[in-house]
């Protein structure tokens, strides 16, 4: 969507959120709006919050004021089911590590969201595969996760978080764990697919290489969100 | 880039004429900039000078120069003496950034908003040399990672310094 003045309408946006563990104030007022179809990247320094404001942005953590808007709902104010479901029907995840089942086969790893929304299990293997292969995982769907490279499993996290067509794709230091050369293929597919499906993407990394990816940057430095140009507002979008 | 240094390199490959050395410099090393038949045509005429080139007889064609270079032994002795030295390695912006800083926290202006400018300008290059690598050939692609590897580490600093602002601005004041 576009306004009258050419800027995009936010499609989720964090509003003054803090956020805090225990005695620890990892968010203070952080502010961010990401329209849809962009692919913000989210910097910053090791403990500065910003993996903390995209399990804001998620819902997977409650921030302890502010607010959390995602298409037009106020995503904090959900009940814990509602948001649960967000998480399953609207939303992807692709984190550094852990968020595919080794012992599964990358088919099953990719059609499981699928499954748990209820799509048929004919359809949801015929469009993991399907899936797998726009990521270059031709021939792998039988392979334990477990049993792939580094790149390769990221590569089946990707099918796994794109699988369900979510509106907005939350990526936590995506390519961490991979070598450069490797890193920059997921990220070449990663934006491609995203590119092509319309998706929004949150993308937190302290990787200069990786938020080259992103059409904007953001920095999140002791809890609150700082645009890196000159024009820009706090926190918000162009 | 010494284009009469790779223009030398060149020949040591084969004696070429002025055209297919253009062609060749064009494809390989040109990248958008292609190098003016003038410049090549001097330069040719520099290495013969110098005694690092010679010029065979005229041949018969169309064309401003239809002569056929041959690199002599000083020549491939100057490409093989610049192809062991290691470049120098080119800290001009960083002295350029360093200055910036320091200066400003002299002047207490703010060190910090133009290291941000700073950091916002080179993402924005790395942006622009990403997205043209995604396109690009193999060559072209090696090329932006050059770049980008560059710009990575400017960035590295910048975080660095920033981070250190506080510490170097209470090292201003006292001096």
């Amino acid at each position: 969507m576009t306004g009258a003045n050419g800027t995009r309408s936010p499609l989720i946006e964090a509003r003054g959120v803090t956020k805090s563990f225990g005695q620890t104030q990892a968010l203070r007022g952080a502010s961010v709006a990401v329209a849809a179809g962009e692919i913000l990247a989210v910097m910053g320094p090791s403990g500065s919050g910003k993996s903390t404001l995209l399990h804001c942005l998620a819902g997977i953590f409650s921030p302890d004021e502010g607010e959390i808007v995602f298409d037009g709902q106020r995503l904090d104010q959900l009940s814990e089911a509602r948001r649960t479901e967000l998480r399953r029907t609207a939303f992807g995840f692709v984190f550094q590590f852990g968020q595919l089942v080794p012992e599964l086969t990358a088919a099953d790893n990719v059609a499981l969201p699928l499954l748990l929304n209820r799509v048929r299990r004919a359809a949801a293997y015929q469009q993991a595969m399907s899936w797998l292969a726009r990521l270059g995982l031709e021939g792998k769907d039988a392979r334990r996760t477990g049993e792939l490279s580094g790149g390769e499993a990221q590569r089946v996290a990707v099918a796994r978080a794109l699988a369900i067509k979510p509106k907005v794709l939350f990526a936590d230091e995506p390519t961490g764990s991979l070598d450069s050369l490797t890193g920059e293929k997921v990220m070449d597919l990663l934006t491609d697919l995203t590119r092509e499906e319309g998706t929004t993407v949150v993308l937190v990394t302290h990787d200069a290489r990786v938020a080259a990816y992103a059409e904007r940057e953001v920095v999140v430095r002791d809890g609150r969100v700082t645009t890196l140009e000159p024009s820009g507002t706090d926190g918000g979008f162009r | 880039m010494s284009v009469p240094l790779t223009l030398l390199g060149l020949l040591e490959r084969e004696p070429s004429h002025g055209y297919d050395l253009k062609r060749d410099y064009d494809t390989y090393f040109g990248r958008g900039k292609p190098l003016p038949y003038g410049q090549v045509y001097a330069t040719l005429g520099r290495l013969a000078r110098d005694g690092k080139a010679v010029a065979g007889e005229a041949e018969p064609g169309d064309g401003p120069d239809r002569k056929r270079y041959a690199i002599t032994p000083a020549g491939t002795a100057e490409v093989g003496t610049w192809l062991a030295e290691p470049a120098e390695p080119e800290p001009h912006l960083q002295t350029v950034l360093f200055s910036k800083v320091m200066l400003a926290l002299m002047l207490g202006r703010p060190a910090a908003r133009y290291l941000d400018a700073q950091r916002a300008r080179h993402l924005r290059r790395m942006r622009e040399l990403t997205e043209a690598k995604r396109a690009g050939p193999l060559m072209d692609r090696l090329l932006a990672d050059y770049g980008l590897f560059h710009l990575e580490a400017d960035l590295r600093w910048i975080d660095t310094t920033a981070a250190r602002l506080g510490e170097l601005a209470e090292l201003v004041r006292a001096s």
